[in-house]
């Protein structure tokens, strides 16, 4: 709506000024990419601000978390440090170098390794994204036949799929993990206890994550999945002679699914983050390790330059999200 | 191509002796909920002959869709069916397995619904919706389906129909996805045709084309069972009508018995309530039970002094910018005076600007140009603040009352609110003035305790009446007040709203796309359409002698209970509008 | 049109199991309030008390969730830890809410500007999932209990935030608040008469569910042993401790979590029907 509390209008040009001429798609697309840009220059201050706001001399505490001791420090020892990493310069000079080198892809150094956090991060990150994506694909699989299967059907049936939902939805994933673990691993032993990279080890690790992630997709899409069943448009459907599966496969789902399109890019940080501590439960290779590690010895610049990959990798995600909405629904988008 | 070609073995049909297409015997439908069963439909019995068509009317809850959907076997879950006998041709439609349903769905009965933006699956084009109906009865392969569905189109008079087929609902003018509807319940040359409520969400011109295509339909001799809430709607196309009331059928006979001579009170009713140029000063509904209370004073010194117009516009532009850059022009230089007193009423089809008129005139929305003087004082060129002292003097009623109430207050509190600052200051007088509030707008003192989801349809709008009256207002802007209600309910309002404009001197604004309503209550009528008023005058003379083609247009449209089996609602209707009619923005 | 919907109504599921489940989910969380009040109303045996010779007992009836590797009671050790991991968990709902509250009112309340740049904000803050978000916090302050709360809350808070905003933007833009407008009631008096009434009613249910959202998240933090550490008998720390023993003594992490898992499905079917109790309003 146009109208706002306030009595003025803003949003309503003088009739008189000329507008540039841009299609309707072009702008979007341009509003889009500005909006993306803004996330992630925002999560690049956050993660700059972060690495400020640590308490106590920065100097100091590099020091000390390289050496794995708490002490005071000489000034002989803290100025090569303070000229490493240009802690004597003024924040803002600060922050503008930090920006650019994200500019050049570099995320800084990380306290306790003394190298090149990109490195730590990278020989780490591909083990966590396969992760992800299987995770991606799993809970999909299973919340469409989920839902498919027990919407709109009688009371009965309705009420035990989406309390199915409700529960999975809110399972802890260290203790979903531990449940498949003990069941699959080592009493059936049909996995590996200790996830290797290989097929079979990431089976267990994903099922962790996707069963809960497919019942919070699945109560957005059974709400307008039961919505849609009850549309006039099903209802012509029903009258030109359609059965019930058609029905449920041919128009409903398609309806259904854009609630869960539009949360599947939040869920691909969220997977990624969750994957912290599955990997951590199942011992399998991946940037939960490193994060552990660095947020425990406080070796920040590893934090933020998780932090910011996982925000640029939010931003892509949605912006291939609006793209795969716009397939399912080609209707300009009001929002 | 022509519904004729398509439907060459009806012609065969008619040309013999009318046999009975479907027959109908004691149906009864009831709901089981709880373990009880609640009856929605009681005994209704028909015969439908070929080519003829069967209108099933009634109010909200008479059960007239229940029955229609009851016929397709597809009344809902929990549903009681129970018939003597329902019989399509030679088959018994009582005991089917869901298969044979759905072979006869379609095929044999086709359905078609209100609005086809919603009826249509909004993400898929209409072409694969009608191909959808063939390959769903196995007709044909791929590629005779796909010239079938052209044929089709052409056949509704849909122009150009390779490029429409291509497109959504969305990206078609009402008329066009109509017709598109239409097609696809047409797509297997049933027999039978059920229309439930075909044109009620559509524009009075796009009403008429869809009628007509129905009549053309009826001509092929396709049987037609319409079921439609508006006895007028019906009256050009019905042979035989039955009045649906609370799940019991009150009256059937043909449809000449029905219009000229209603045996059923409840008939009679529904006959009269319809609004139109020739019931202006009549009353509408039958007399309340109570006479009408007249209580004491609408204390407005302000009205009382001033002379004058009481509502001044002059100009007024409006233009919005969609989210996507482009900018439309909602109200383009509309002027107009409301003299004291008066009911000026502005129709227009939807997208007319008549409602965002409505809201400039309330100073609710900035206009771009132009100014609004109330009481002969600046008006819409003031700041809010200065504006809020004024604000008694003109107060509003919505279409939907529902969410114009917070649902947290109930009654007393929604009126209590609404009762101008400083005018009542002890609480017995508030509550002494929120009761004659109550008593003017004819509802009792127990609806103070309840919240507006506990009130009927036309409770809730006696409510947002009283709430605008609360503040004595001189103006009373009513902004398609009446039309979300039932034709009965429609009547008790419009009546009350009569009185209340005689009883206190309102002037109304009242905006409405029903030219029945409009023509019913205005004195004088401004036609809108596109943002601009293209006609202006006293009722009389913009519905007896309409100077602007537009205006024509749309009182050509107009159904009417008078003009019972005009041969055509208006000359060369379809072919004329389905050239002109393109593709949506 | 109404034919359909007074049928939709009619045909609807008769929901006699709704009263059932709130029932049910109110005893149980009111059965963890009384644990997390007077933890030795409920609990069999010293929860701090060692015993060697009774190490790693499977679950049996003296010992109903068996005992840790120093023989503790574990049942017993779960309720002493309840305290803890309810206010961890109710003080990060609350002061997410609060943060929440803040930046959603602004954002859609304020004056074009402002507003814009929270918006802006919270979408940039919505771009870290939760638990990273709460992991940067904890790297920067180190971890305790108080900084689980805020590192909890604070990580949650975007979320609630869109919540937050969409509510009363929907409130403000609602026919109530137009009609309030049009009979001339300023604005501080919408305000607080319709837009902050109904845009906040929904948070009491929001509340609810995230209490055993941020238990959950606080106690996945202790897992990774970066949350309350052992021995507290913090629930997180319950599962950090037990986790060495995963392959001998499973129901020392199965059980607390187990214990999570309810509180969490408690709070979350308590929460959905309050809030569908205010969606329907005053029906009755």
């Amino acid at each position: 709506m146009t109208h706002t509390l306030s009595a003025k209008h803003t949003d309503a040009p003088p009739a008189t000024r000329r507008r540039l001429t841009v299609s309707p798609r072009a702008r979007s697309i341009v509003e889009k990419l500005v909006g993306a840009g803004i996330v992630l220059w925002g999560a690049a201050t956050a993660a700059f601000l972060a690495q400020v706001a640590l308490p106590g001399d920065r100097a100091t505490t590099i020091l000390n978390v390289r050496s794995g001791q708490t002490q005071l420090r000489t000034p002989e020892e803290l100025a090569p440090i303070n000229a490493e990493y240009g802690l004597q310069d003024p924040v803002l000079v600060q922050y503008l170098d930090y920006l650019g080198g994200l500019l050049r892809g570099d995320l800084g150094i990380s306290y306790q390794q003394h190298r090149p956090v990109w490195g730590i991060i990278s020989e780490q990150v591909g083990a966590t994204l396969a992760l992800t994506a299987v995770t991606l694909v799993l809970a999909w699989v299973i919340m469409v036949f989920w839902v498919t299967l027990t919407a709109g059907r009688g009371p009965r049936i309705r009420a035990f799929g989406s309390g199915v939902d409700t529960v999975t939805a809110g399972l802890p994933p260290y203790w979903l993990g531990i449940l498949l673990l003990l069941v699959f691993a080592l009493g059936l032993g049909w996995f590996p206890v200790i996830g290797g990279t290989g097929v079979n080890g990431i089976v267990l690790p994903a099922l962790t994550l996707a069963i809960p992630l497919a019942g919070f997709m699945g109560q957005a899409t059974r709400t307008e999945f039961e919505r849609s069943l009850d549309a006039p448009f099903v209802l012509t459907a029903r009258m030109r002679g359609m059965g019930d599966v058609g029905i449920r496969l041919r128009h409903v789902l398609r309806h259904a699914v854009l609630p869960a399109v539009t949360l599947s890019g939040w869920a691909i940080g969220a997977t990624i983050s969750g994957a912290v501590i599955v990997e951590s439960l199942f011992t399998r290779p991946g940037i939960g390790s490193v994060l552990i590690t660095a947020v425990d010895s406080q070796d920040l610049p590893v934090v933020t330059g998780v932090v910011v990959l996982v925000a640029a990798t939010y931003v892509v995600a949605n912006l291939l999200v609006d793209l795969a909405y716009t397939l399912i629904d080609p209707r300009m988008k009001n929002s | 191509m022509t519904i004729l070609d398509l439907n060459a073995k009806h012609i065969a049909d008619l040309s013999a002796k009318r046999p009975v297409r479907l027959s109908v015997e004691n149906l009864n439908v009831g709901f089981e909920r709880n373990g009880s069963l609640r009856p929605v439909v009681k005994n209704v019995s028909f015969d439908l002959e070929a080519g003829q068509c069967v209108a099933i009317v009634g109010e909200s809850g008479s059960g007239k869709s229940v029955t229609a959907r009851t016929l397709v076997g597809l009344t809902g879950a929990n549903a009681v069916v129970d018939a003597g006998s329902i019989r399509l041709g030679d088959d018994d439609l009582t005991a089917l397995s869901s298969k044979r349903w759905r072979s006869i769905r379609g095929r044999r009965i086709g359905f078609i619904l209100q609005d086809a933006l919603v009826s249509l699956d909004p993400l898929r084009p209409v072409g694969k919706e009608i191909e959808e109906a063939l390959a769903l009865h196995g007709w044909g392969n791929r590629a005779s389906r796909k010239r079938k569905v052209l044929d089709l189109l052409a056949s509704v008079g849909v122009p150009s129909p390779r490029n429409r087929a291509r497109q959504r609902p969305d990206e078609l003018s009402g008329g066009l996805r109509q017709r598109a509807l239409i097609a696809s319940a047409l797509a297997l040359d049933p027999e039978i045709v059920i229309a439930d409520e075909p044109t009620t969400a559509l524009d009075v011109t796009v009403q008429a084309q869809v009628l007509l295509l129905l009549e053309e339909m009826k001509q092929r001799g396709v049987s037609i069972i319409l079921i439609s809430h508006d006895l007028s709607v019906v009256a050009h196309l019905a042979d035989q009508i039955l009045v649906m009331s609370g799940g019991e059928v009150v009256e059937q006979g043909t449809a000449h018995q029905i219009l000229t001579d209603p045996q059923h009170p409840y008939t009679r009713s529904l006959i009269n309530a319809v609004p139109s140029r020739k019931t202006r000063g009549s009353r509408l509904a039958p007399a309340p039970a109570a006479a009408p209370v007249h209580t004491a004073a609408h204390a407005n010194d302000e009205h009382a002094s001033f002379d004058g117009p009481v509502l001044e516009a002059s100009g007024l532009v409006k233009h919005f910018t969609a989210p996507d850059g482009s900018r439309t022009t909602a109200v383009d230089d509309v002027s107009f005076t409301l003299g004291r007193g008066e009911t000026l009423g502005i129709v227009g089809e939807s997208g007319s600007g008549k409602s965002t008129t409505a809201r400039i005139a309330l100073a609710l929305e900035e206009a771009d140009a132009g100014t609004v003087r109330l009481l002969g004082q600046d008006w819409s060129a003031v700041p809010e603040t200065r504006r809020r002292r004024l604000r008694k003097q003109i107060s509003v009623v919505y279409q939907d009352p529902l969410s114009s109430f917070d649902p947290r207050w109930n009654t007393e509190r929604i009126l209590l609110d609404s009762l101008p600052a400083g005018a009542f200051t002890t609480a017995a007088s508030k509550r002494e003035r929120v009761l004659a509030l109550l008593a003017q707008v004819g509802l009792p003192d127990t609806v103070l305790h309840r919240f507006p989801l506990q009130l009927s349809g036309g409770q809730r709008q006696r409510v947002a009446i009283a709430r605008a009256l609360a503040p004595s207002p001189s103006i009373v802007v009513l902004d398609e007040a009446v039309s979300a209600l039932d034709v009965s309910i429609q009547a008790q309002i419009l009546d009350l709203l009569v009185d209340l404009q005689k009883q206190f001197g309102l002037s109304y604004l009242f905006i409405s796309h029903d030219l029945g309503v409009i023509s019913h209550l205005s004195d004088r009528v401004l036609v809108m359409k596109d943002g601009a008023v293209v006609e202006s005058g006293t009722a009389d003379q913009v519905f007896t002698a309409p100077a602007h083609p537009y205006t024509q247009e749309l009182l050509g449209a107009l159904p009417s209970l008078d003009e019972h089996r005009a041969v055509s609602l208006w000359p060369g209707a379809a072919s004329v509008h389905s050239a002109t009619e393109g593709s949506t923005p | 049109m109404t034919d359909l919907r007074q049928q939709a109504v009619a045909t609807a599921p008769v929901r006699r199991h709704v009263s059932a489940g709130f029932v049910a989910s109110a005893i149980t969380l009111g059965l963890f309030v009384v644990a997390a009040v007077a933890p030795n109303a409920l609990t069999p045996h010293d929860p701090f008390a060692m015993d060697f010779t009774q190490a790693l007992q499977s679950p049996s009836l003296v010992h109903w969730f068996g005992t840790d590797e120093s023989g503790r009671d574990l049942f017993s050790r779960v309720i002493y830890g309840t305290r803890e991991s309810l206010a961890i968990g109710a003080g990060a709902a609350g002061l997410a809410i609060l943060v929440a509250l803040v930046l959603g009112s602004v954002a859609a309340l304020a004056g074009r500007i402002p507003a814009g740049i929270v918006n802006r904000v919270i979408e940039v803050l919505f771009a870290f999932p939760t638990l990273l978000l709460a992991l940067l916090l904890v790297s920067i302050l180190g971890s305790s209990p108080l900084t689980l709360v805020i590192a909890v809350g604070l990580g949650s808070a975007p979320g609630y935030a869109r919540m937050v905003r969409g509510q009363v933007l929907s409130s403000k833009n609602s026919g109530y608040v137009e009609a309030a407008r049009a009979l001339g009631h300023s604005r501080s008096t919408i305000l607080r008469q319709h837009i902050l009434p109904n845009a906040l009613r929904p948070l009491i249910a929001i509340f609810t569910m995230g209490v055993g959202q941020s238990i959950v998240w606080a106690s996945g933090m202790a897992f990774i042993g970066l949350g309350v550490a052992p021995p507290s008998p913090e629930w997180g720390a319950l599962l950090d401790a037990g986790r060495a023993y995963i392959t001998q003594a499973s129901w020392l992490t199965v059980l607390p979590g187990f214990v999570i898992v309810v509180l969490a499905l408690a709070a979350t079917t308590l929460g959905k029907h309050i809030q569908s109790f205010l969606e329907k309003g005053e029906k009755a």
